[in-house]
Parts: C-alpha cells; sequence; structure tokens
C-alpha cells in the first residue's frame, strides 16, 4: 500500500516476484492500477488519502474476529497496559483526542500516558516527538497491566473501542472499496499470520506525503503487532525509500531537527540553553535510548576533537539551537517573504520537484543569491529565466551560481539503502570539466570558511575555528586528474567512531563513553569501520540466507530489528518453519542467522529491575530494547504530535465529508493560510477530482537527472495526466488530448492518457474521480512539460513536515491555457 | 589452390561453431520496466528515436525498428465481471527472434546478413549495401534500415545483434545482464527450451490456462522458420502481442505468390483485351 515498488523500485522488486515464485501472495492497494498490480495477485482499489479508514477496517476485523496472535501480544505489545482515566479517545469526541488546544492547533499529550504514580509525568511532558529518539517516553517501566486483556482502560480494550466501527461497509463507504475485495485481504493477511507464517507491509511516499502519512504508518505497526508479524522473518513494514541512499540522508541527517543518529537538535524554545538543560530535557530512564548521553558526547568530541572538553560543555553552544520549524516549507513560505537571503541546494529541485512549486519559484527571486548544485542546470537553477511565469531575468535580483558535480561512479562513497545496508563503491573516472563530488565542494567550502574566520576573535566563531577537518587522504591516488579530493573513508571513520586518546578506531557503538574519552560521528553506525571498511564487503555466507558479511547494517550488523520477537517468551522459535534469532540454553546466549538485536546473554527468564536503568529495566521478554518499557506499541503514549492513535481524516482537500467522525481534517496539521495557498473547500463543485502526483519507472523524481537522457526520455517524452473512460466522457476528453488540470493554486496544461487502470470508486454515495498526475517535468531538459507540483498546496504534516500531494482536489477541461 | 586464394584474398578461418545462444523471454515475470531498451541502446550506442507520447499505454517506443532493438509491449486488458472490472496489464519485451531458418538471411542478396558461431543471425555492416530485400522478408517485422538522418550508414539493415560482441568475451547480452526479474533469459537454447516447458508447467499447475509458449521446436509457428532462438512465454494468443500465428518464409510461398502473379496477368491481359481490342 502507498507504493509503486515495481515503477519506482523495479530491482528491488525482483524480491516480491522471487516470494510469488514461492507461493507468497502479492496484494497491491492503490488508487491506480500500476505495473505493481499488474503483477499482484489481487489488485484493489482505495480512494488516495483514505489509507487509515482502510488500515483500521484491518485492525477491526483481527480484533473482531479474534484472529490477533495472543501470546506475542500479551508478551511483546503494551495491549496490556492500563490508561489513565482522564483519557479521552477521538471516538467518544467527535475525532479529537483529550489534550487539544484548539487555538494553538496542538495537542499537549499529558492524558495518554499510561496510568501510574504522578511523579513520572513530567517525563511524559517532555516526549520526543518527530523523527528524533522515538519511544523514549514514558519512563513508566512497570505500569498497570492486565494480562487477561479485559480491563476498559487497558490499551487492548481501547484499541477495540476506538476501531469498533471501522467495519467493511465502513471501510467500502470511505474508500471506495468494494466490501467483498477488502474481506479477502483481511482472510489473506490473517490466514498468513501467526506462529508458521509471517506477512509483510511495503509503504513508499504514497502514505508519507498524506497530511497524517506517520499516523498511516502508525496503523501498519498496529495491524503488525496484532499479528505477530514485528521482529521476524518475512514480516515487518518496510519503506522504500524513494531516491539513493534517502535513507542515509535521514541517519545522517539532511533534517533540521535532528542530530546524526535521531538525537533530538537542542532548541531554544525548548530551553536548552546549556549542556546540561538539554541533557536534562532529553534524558530517559528507561530503554536504550538511556544511553544518549554517551551518543551526544561523542558527537560533540567527533566534530569538535580537542576542542571539546568537559570545562566548554564540549562545545555546545557552538551548535546553533532551533527558534521554530525550520523545515523546507516552512523555509519556502519564509523566503518568499523576504526573510532568508541566501540558499544552497544540494541535489535538490525544489522549482518543479517541491510542493506548490509556484510559490517555491516565487520564493527563489526573494534571495540575495542561489547556489544550485547539481549534475545539470536544473529548473531551480534556472528560474530566473526559464519558468512559465515568463519573469525578464533584469527584475530578477537573485545571482545565481551553478556548481557542476559528480555522478555516483564518479566519486567514493556509500550508499545507505531501504533496508538499513551500507555499501560501499568505488569511483571509477574522474568528473568531467569543472564538476566535483559534493563532498569536495562541502570539504573545501569548510575548509575556505576556517580560513577566512582564522584570526577571528568573535566568540561566535570559535566553532568554526574548532571543528575537526581534516578529510584529505594521506596519499593522492595517482589515477587521478583531480588531487583535493576528500577521502570519503576518511568521513566513514570518523561516523564509525575511534578513541579521543590515541585515535582507534571504535568496534560499535557499546564502546562509547558519555566522558569524552570516545568520539563518533553517528552513532547507529558504529561498527562500520572497527579496523576495515565494513561497508565494503561483498561476502557470501553459504548456508545462511541472512549474508551477515555483505556490506553492514546499522545498528550492529543487524537484518532484522527487534528480532528477540522472532523467538516466544521462553526464548523458543515460534516455530521451525520462522526459526531466526532463538535462546541457545546451553551457551547461554541468543543466536541464529542474525546478530541478536538484543543483550546477547540476557536470558529469557530474566527479571526487570525495578531500580536500574536502560535495557535493565526491562524483562528478558521485553523485545523492543529502544522503547522505554520493552513493548511494541499499540498504542503511543508519546512521541506523536496527531493523536495517539490512527484516526481517519480527510484530506485538506475532500470531495466529501468525513464519513466516520465530527472532525473533517487532522486537527494538527500546520497550515499555511495565506493568499497564495488557497484551499479548497470541503465538496467544491469547482475541484470535485482527487488528484493525486507518482513518477514512473523511465523518470526520475523532478526529471533533474533523467530528463537529459535522451534514451530515457523518449521513453517517457512528456507530461500527461491519466484519467478513467468515464471522467474523459463526462469532460468531452479524448486521447492524447490537450487537457488543462486546475487547482486552487495553479492551472497546467497536458496530454490525456484515458485508460481503463483508473477508475471511478463510489464513496459515500457519490462518484469520485482520481486524477493521476506523474510530478517529472519542467523547463530544462531533453524533455519539457508542466509541472504537478504547480497544483499542490503548503502544509505540514506535524510529526514530520511533509506535504500532501498524494490527494488533493483538481479539476480538468479539454482545451490548452491559451 | 584455395589455401593459396585464402592466403592472397588474406581470408580468415571462420570462427569454430559453438553452442547455440540464444534468449527466453517470459512474459509472465516482466514488469514492464524497459531497462532492456535502455540497457540494449546504452550497450550498442543506438540515438533516442524522438520524444513524442504515442497515448498507447505505456509504449512510447511503437515497434522495434533500426535503432531500437528491444521493445516492451503494453497490453491493456479490461473486461467487466458483474460490478467487477476485471483487469490485465500485460507486458512483453519483443527482439529479433534469430530463426533457425531466418527469412531476412535467405533474402540477402550481398551475404551481409550471416550466421555466427553462436547461431545467431548478424548483420555485417560493411557489406550490406541497404538494399533492403531483408525488410519485407522478415515475418515479425524485426529488420529494419537505417533512416537518412542519423549515426548509421542510410539504408543499411540494423537489427538486435544478440549482443555479438559480448558473447565472443563470454558476457550475458546487455538487456539480459539489465533484466531486474529474470524475465528475459540468456543462455544455451536447448537448456532455455528445458527451461521453458517446466515454467510453462508451473504456470499451468496454478491455473494460468492461458500461458503458452511461442517458437518451440516442434510448434505451429516453427513450421517456416524453425525454432526461434529468441522465443517466449505468453500469457494470451500471440496476436494480443503482435505476434503472427503462423509466421512464414518468402521461399516456401513464392510458387503460390507465383501462380497468383500469373493469374492476375492473365486477368489484367484478359481486361485489357476485352477493352481496348474492341476499338481495334
Amino acid at each position: 500500500m502507498g507504493s509503486n515498488m515495481a515503477e519506482n523500485h523495479p530491482v528491488g522488486f525482483r524480491w516480491p516476484m522471487k516470494a510469488k515464485e514461492r507461493g507468497a501472495t502479492l496484494i497491491h492497494v492503490d488508487p491506480r492500477f500500476s505495473r505493481t498490480s499488474a503483477s499482484a495477485d489481487l489488485y484493489v482499489p482505495i480512494r488516495s488519502g483514505s489509507d487509515i479508514a482502510f488500515l483500521g477496517g484491518l485492525i477491526n476485523y483481527v480484533l473482531s474476529n479474534d484472529k490477533f496472535f495472543r501470546e506475542y501480544v500479551i508478551a511483546y505489545t503494551n495491549a496490556s497496559t492500563i490508561l489513565r482515566e482522564d483519557y479521552v479517545d477521538a471516538e467518544d469526541n467527535g475525532g479529537i483526542f483529550s489534550g487539544f488546544d484548539p487555538k494553538s492547533g496542538t495537542y499537549d499529550n499529558s492524558t495518554w500516558a499510561y496510568a501510574g504514580p504522578e511523579q513520572e509525568a513530567k517525563e511524559d511532558a517532555a516526549a520526543h516527538t518527530g523523527h528524533a529518539m522515538e519511544g523514549t517516553s514514558p519512563a513508566k517501566h512497570e505500569p498497570d497491566r492486565d494480562e487477561t486483556l479485559e480491563h476498559s482502560r487497558c490499551v487492548f480494550q481501547v484499541l477495540k473501542r476506538h476501531y469498533a466501527r471501522y467495519t467493511p461497509e465502513m471501510v467500502e463507504q470511505t474508500c471506495g472499496t468494494p466490501k467483498d475485495l477488502f474481506l479477502q485481504v483481511a482472510e489473506v493477511l490473517t490466514k498468513n499470520s501467526g506462529r508458521e507464517r509471517t506477512s509483510a507491509i511495503c509503504y513508499a511516499v504514497g502514505w508519507t506525503q498524506q497530511s497524517y502519512g506517520a499516523q498511516i504508518i502508525r496503523a501498519a505497526g498496529i495491524l503488525q503487532l496484532l499479528l505477530g508479524n514485528m521482529g521476524r522473518p518475512g514480516g515487518g513494514i518496510l519503506a522504500l525509500r524513494g531516491h539513493a541512499s534517502i535513507q542515509g540522508s535521514t541517519d545522517v541527517p539532511t533534517l533540521f531537527d535532528l542530530l546524526p543518529g535521531y538525537l533530538p537538535h537542542p532548541s531554544a524554545v525548548k530551553g536548552d540553553e546549556t549542556l546540561e538543560q538539554y541533557m536534562e530535557e532529553t534524558a530517559v530512564r528507561g530503554g536504550y535510548w538511556s544511553n544518549f548521553p554517551k551518543f551526544m558526547i561523542s558527537l560533540l568530541k567527533a566534530w569538535y576533537g580537542d576542542a571539546a572538553s568537559q570545562e566548554n560543555e564540549f562545545g555546545y553552544q557552538w551548535i546553533p539551537k532551533l527558534t521554530g520549524d525550520h523545515s523546507h516549507l516552512s523555509t519556502t513560505a519564509a523566503m518568499a517573504d523576504g526573510h532568508v537571503k541566501g540558499f544552497i541546494v544540494f541535489g535538490q529541485n525544489p522549482a518543479n520537484g517541491s510542493p506548490h512549486a509556484g510559490l517555491q519559484r516565487k520564493a527563489l527571486r526573494q534571495l540575495d543569491w542561489l547556489v544550485a548544485i547539481d549534475l545539470y542546470e536544473t529548473e531551480t537553477a534556472a528560474f530566473w529565466y526559464g519558468g512559465p511565469e515568463g519573469w525578464n531575468p533584469a527584475d530578477i535580483k537573485t545571482e545565481v551560481f551553478i556548481l557542476p558535480t559528480a555522478g555516483p561512479p564518479e566519486k567514493d562513497g556509500t550508499f545507505t539503502n531501504t533496508q538499513r545496508l551500507l555499501q560501499y563503491h568505488d569511483k571509477a573516472v574522474d568528473p568531467p570539466g569543472d564538476s566535483r563530488s559534493d563532498l569536495w565542494i562541502v570539504y573545501h567550502l569548510g575548509r575556505r570558511l576556517k580560513n577566512l574566520y582564522r584570526q577571528s576573535a568573535n566568540a561566535r566563531d570559535e566553532g568554526l575555528k574548532s571543528l575537526t577537518w581534516d578529510y584529505l587522504p594521506e596519499q593522492v591516488d595517482p589515477r587521478w586528474r583531480i588531487t583535493d579530493e576528500p577521502s570519503a573513508e576518511k568521513v566513514l571513520m570518523e561516523i564509525n567512531g575511534y578513541r579521543s586518546s590515541d585515535g582507534t578506531q571504535l568496534p560499535d557503538f557499546e564502546q562509547l563513553k558519555a566522558d569524552g574519552s570516545t568520539a563518533c560521528g553517528v552513532w547507529i553506525y558504529s561498527g562500520v569501520f572497527p579496523d576495515k571498511n565494513m561497508a565494503r564487503r561483498r561476502g557470501r555466507t553459504p548456508d545462511n540466507y541472512v549474508d551477515p558479511e555483505w556490506g553492514f547494517a546499522w545498528p550492529g550488523n543487524r537484518r532484522i530489528l527487534y528480532n528477540r520477537a522472532s523467538a516466544d517468551p521462553a526464548g523458543k522459535p515460534w516455530s521451525e518453519r520462522k526459526k531466526y534469532v532463538y535462546w541457545d540454553a546451553t551457551a547461554r546466549k541468543w543466536t541464529g542467522p542474525d546478530v541478536p538485536d538484543f543483550p546477547l546473554k540476557k536470558a529469557p527468564n530474566t527479571q526487570p529491575k525495578p531500580d536500574g536503568t536502560g535495557v535493565e529495566l526491562h524483562s528478558g521478554s521485553d523485545p523492543f530494547t529502544l522503547k522505554a518499557d520493552g513493548r511494541g506499541w499499540l498504542f503511543a503514549p508519546s512521541g506523536l504530535k496527531d493523536g495517539p492513535l490512527p484516526t481517519h481524516y480527510e484530506p485538506l482537500e475532500s470531495p466529501i465529508k468525513n464519513p466516520l467522525y465530527a472532525r473533517q481534517d487532522s486537527p494538527a496539521v500546520k497550515r499555511f493560510p495565506r493568499p497564495d495557498n488557497p484551499i479548497s473547500p470541503t465538496g467544491d463543485p469547482n475541484y470535485p477530482y482527487v488528484a493525486t502526483t507518482y513518477r514512473v519507472t523511465e523518470q526520475y523524481t523532478s526529471g533533474a537527472m533523467s530528463r537529459w537522457s535522451g534514451w530515457l526520455s523518449e521513453l517517457m517524452p512528456e507530461m500527461f495526466a491519466e484519467i478513467s473512460p468515464e471522467l474523459a466522457l463526462a469532460r468531452g476528453i479524448k486521447n492524447l488530448d490537450w487537457i488543462v488540470v486546475s487547482s486552487p493554486r495553479a492551472r497546467i496544461e497536458c496530454r490525456a492518457l484515458v485508460t481503463r487502470r483508473m477508475r471511478p470508486l463510489r464513496v459515500a454515495g457519490k462518484l469520485v474521480h482520481i486524477v493521476g498526475l506523474p510530478y517529472h517535468w519542467g523547463y530544462k531538459g531533453l524533455v519539457k512539460g508542466a509541472m504537478a507540483n504547480d497544483l499542490v498546496q503548503l502544509s505540514e504534516e506535524p510529526n514530520v513536515y511533509i506535504q500532501e500531494d498524494k490527494a488533493f482536489s483538481c479539476n480538468v477541461h479539454r482545451g490548452r491555457l491559451k | 589452390m584455395i589455401d593459396a586464394y585464402k592466403r592472397v584474398m588474406n581470408l580468415e578461418e571462420p570462427p569454430a561453431p559453438r553452442a547455440t545462444k540464444g534468449f527466453f523471454t517470459d512474459a509472465s515475470l516482466c514488469i514492464g520496466c524497459k531497462a532492456c531498451e535502455v540497457a540494449c541502446k546504452q550497450w550498442n550506442q543506438l540515438p533516442a528515436d524522438g520524444f513524442a507520447l504515442t497515448g498507447t499505454s505505456y509504449d512510447n517506443t511503437g515497434a522495434l525498428g533500426a535503432t531500437t532493438w528491444r521493445h516492451v509491449q503494453f497490453i491493456e486488458q479490461a473486461k467487466a465481471n458483474g460490478a467487477r472490472q476485471e483487469q490485465r496489464w500485460l507486458f512483453l519485451s519483443d527482439v529479433c527472434k534469430h530463426c533457425a531458418n531466418a527469412a531476412c538471411l535467405e533474402a540477402c542478396p550481398t551475404g551481409a546478413l550471416i550466421r555466427t558461431e553462436f547461431d545467431t543471425v548478424y548483420v555485417q555492416q560493411d557489406i550490406c549495401n541497404g538494399c533492403g530485400f531483408c525488410v519485407p522478408a522478415c515475418p515479425f517485422g524485426v529488420i529494419d534500415r537505417a533512416p537518412k538522418h542519423g549515426q548509421f550508414e542510410p539504408g543499411t539493415a540494423h537489427k538486435c545483434t544478440l549482443c555479438y560482441d559480448r558473447l565472443k568475451d563470454d558476457m550475458t547480452p546487455a538487456c539480459a545482464k539489465s533484466c531486474p526479474t529474470a524475465s528475459i533469459q540468456f543462455g544455451d537454447l536447448g537448456e532455455l527450451q528445458q527451461r521453458a516447458r517446466r515454467r510453462l508447467g508451473e504456470l499451468h499447475a496454478r491455473g494460468e490456462s492461458e500461458a503458452r509458449l511461442y517458437g518451440m521446436p516442434d510448434s505451429a509457428e516453427a513450421q517456416d522458420v524453425g525454432p526461434l532462438h529468441a522465443f517466449f512465454l505468453l500469457l494470451d494468443e500471440p496476436k494480443a502481442y503482435n505476434l503472427p500465428d503462423l509466421p512464414r518464409l518468402p521461399r516456401k510461398t513464392m510458387l503460390e505468390r507465383y501462380a497468383w502473379s500469373g493469374v492476375v496477368a492473365l486477368g489484367a491481359a484478359l481486361v485489357s483485351a476485352l477493352v481496348f481490342g474492341r476499338r481495334g
């Protein structure tokens, strides 16, 4: 669901195809019949934006038909945990949970906590949200539980009540999915889960790019926990990342609110004035995240080296503090209002690749300077003369610099792919002309800046001056023309971590210390370069299908996270067929084909130490070691800004009223109510159709790389919109006709591709048409075309700040713009 | 005497025959990614053929040609079944069949078209004079002449070489190498045929009753052109994939066609005698 794997991950799709050959059932739930649907055993249509209703329907089916994996659920999830008395579910409050402040549009999550002593409420309030340190709060390690699952306030009963109305009929009403097809999915999934079998769910941006994307993934998490599909071979929820190494870019990261390894970025708003305050605000007692101080101090040591000491808070003050939301979309809005002077874009093309691309271009012209770093002159680099606005270059004040960069074969480095696997690749050839690798550009920019500021006595420049910046190789590789290329392996060695005293590489993150004796750039990657580059490994292990000697998977080369759950509470495999990691009673340790994701010698019958810290607070049968309580969370007492349980809301723009709740859309979404970002009201007759954007195999993202290749461009040469024959008939459109697609933000023209693969769905008694819009085209490259992202509105999902381009309102007309 | 002639003419011995190589293209595994098309063009340095949306599903390639040696077909099938819509989207990567009895090779008057040591059919570009006889001879419409403006000598014939240059170095052809789902399989023909029979059995056992092989020995389609060295597993009738039920060799239909020409000539003579004879 929410993924078109065959088209967007064709190389990875060989594995589902292989699984199908071995008897697996492939199900594709999607608004469009795509190349993935063509290869699936079962195609199930769904209205864009109604995924939570569908998944909630499955959860309800599992619960009301008693199809959940009881032993797994009781032992490994928080199903038995009892919630506070003052918690109010959305079901009893018109679609809004307790703690909502309508003025600010935010939740106070204190009532979502587990029942228990009051003194822990403070820690709950400090719960981390968004990307950082998931599952760290609440700090209740021994909450009240009822293992019979009968207590009316236990998570299991709350869950049951929350999803009771998500019936197959309601799914049909809300999603447009025929009831019998929905039931077929429910039956296949439940039959294929349990001791003997497991099912996996794959998703991609079809889920994330919605105003409640994180909640959709949570819904899948609940379903998979109920079915016992987490931490077991063949199970899981697999995020298919949309670009090479986009996983790496969240790990390391490129996100504004994170430090490397999912540590929260210090924030002035939260009062992280000193390292002590930050540590106190961030610290947690239960679970593996209790080691957070070790990761943080080691990170500061990696950045500032000898300059970081106990006396100067390890250089903590040199890190800029957040003052609010500085995500891509908020920055765009600020830029459009003239609050941003300069902008450096690395391999990114917001002028046609980001939502509300017209606003993106408008924002670019407010800049003093723009540096566009890419393989080609992108739409972003050419916004000042090439855009559809027809601006006169003389009117644009922005000075644009283009730095040509190197493609993957022209540089060394790692890719971190979808399953957290790091693979190293070697440079094969020098990049042409003045092109340089991204690493070269960053390194030499830093080197020159450091040089400029070396005499500065200004206190705020100390950080830049102290930054460790020693990445040139000891020896220049005589094969290459470019002789001042930094060593990617040296960067990876710093990421891995080393002893501060003598620089010896660390074997893994278990060795990290909070006293400044260790340095580590990204704690989760530690172990990738102990004495050699593990990401370079290409070993095949006979008789071990996990192939642990191929590359390096973080953390600690574990291929399946939380794999303790692949054995029963006593440490025995759930079944011979699904044997994976289990307790070897003779050797008294966990063993199996994978690295156990659990303290290696902690016996299954270990009792929790109530006065201990970290994973000591967990028993020998609490597999989810990062969570404070060691359990998988059916109910999320913290971590999310928009509710503890996934709830069906309509997209910000929808043709129908929310069939389930009085509340129409997600209450905690960040909106940008500005004149240049109009939103269409519910059921707007001017924009009656549902638009969804996507990619096709032949082009790549905004086309910045692929539209310069004739071989790719000839395969998908023009912008088109996919519509059903029914919609075409209603609007008098024939195949290949020019059409105008409009939203409240913009109008674009493209060709119509009329196909039976698109079909209208009957939703809430109304026939809803879906318009499919690939977003690959722009105004540069060999093939050009209109930009689907011009139509998308600016909005932010509250946890991860992503836009909603998988479901918004549009209209179509036959004809052209002029 | 012959040896002396060869020495004087600087003629080399032809390479010794090797095992027959071929493709088994399995439509039931194809996901329509077109990696084969791109890999083929990249390895063989074939140009893009222009940028036009055809409106025919996701197929913007259209047909095999002088500069397109792999072509992925996209066949959309939908029929109503009560309220439900039954739908299939079939994909197939089409290619030169490298027929055992190749019509193009028979039609070639210059000897430019040859059978290689791998039992594949190959156009020698330095010999082809662009007469074009091979083009109408091919019952599959594969081989094509280079356009006036392009990187090839205008008019010369081109088609898939089964990556002859790669085979010489024991490498897998570019398309098969790039195929992510093993829909295109390359290997020794006999082994591929065995694999195909096994695969068909599996699909039939699974209930894919319409699955069939195309181009196997003893099949209807092999009657004239012989077994296809690039053969297929299809999920529908050949005509759904634009493949002829009975590919004919021009040689086999020659008598018939001469006879018809005679009949037409006689008829024409008769008509003109009737029309013009009266005036005389």
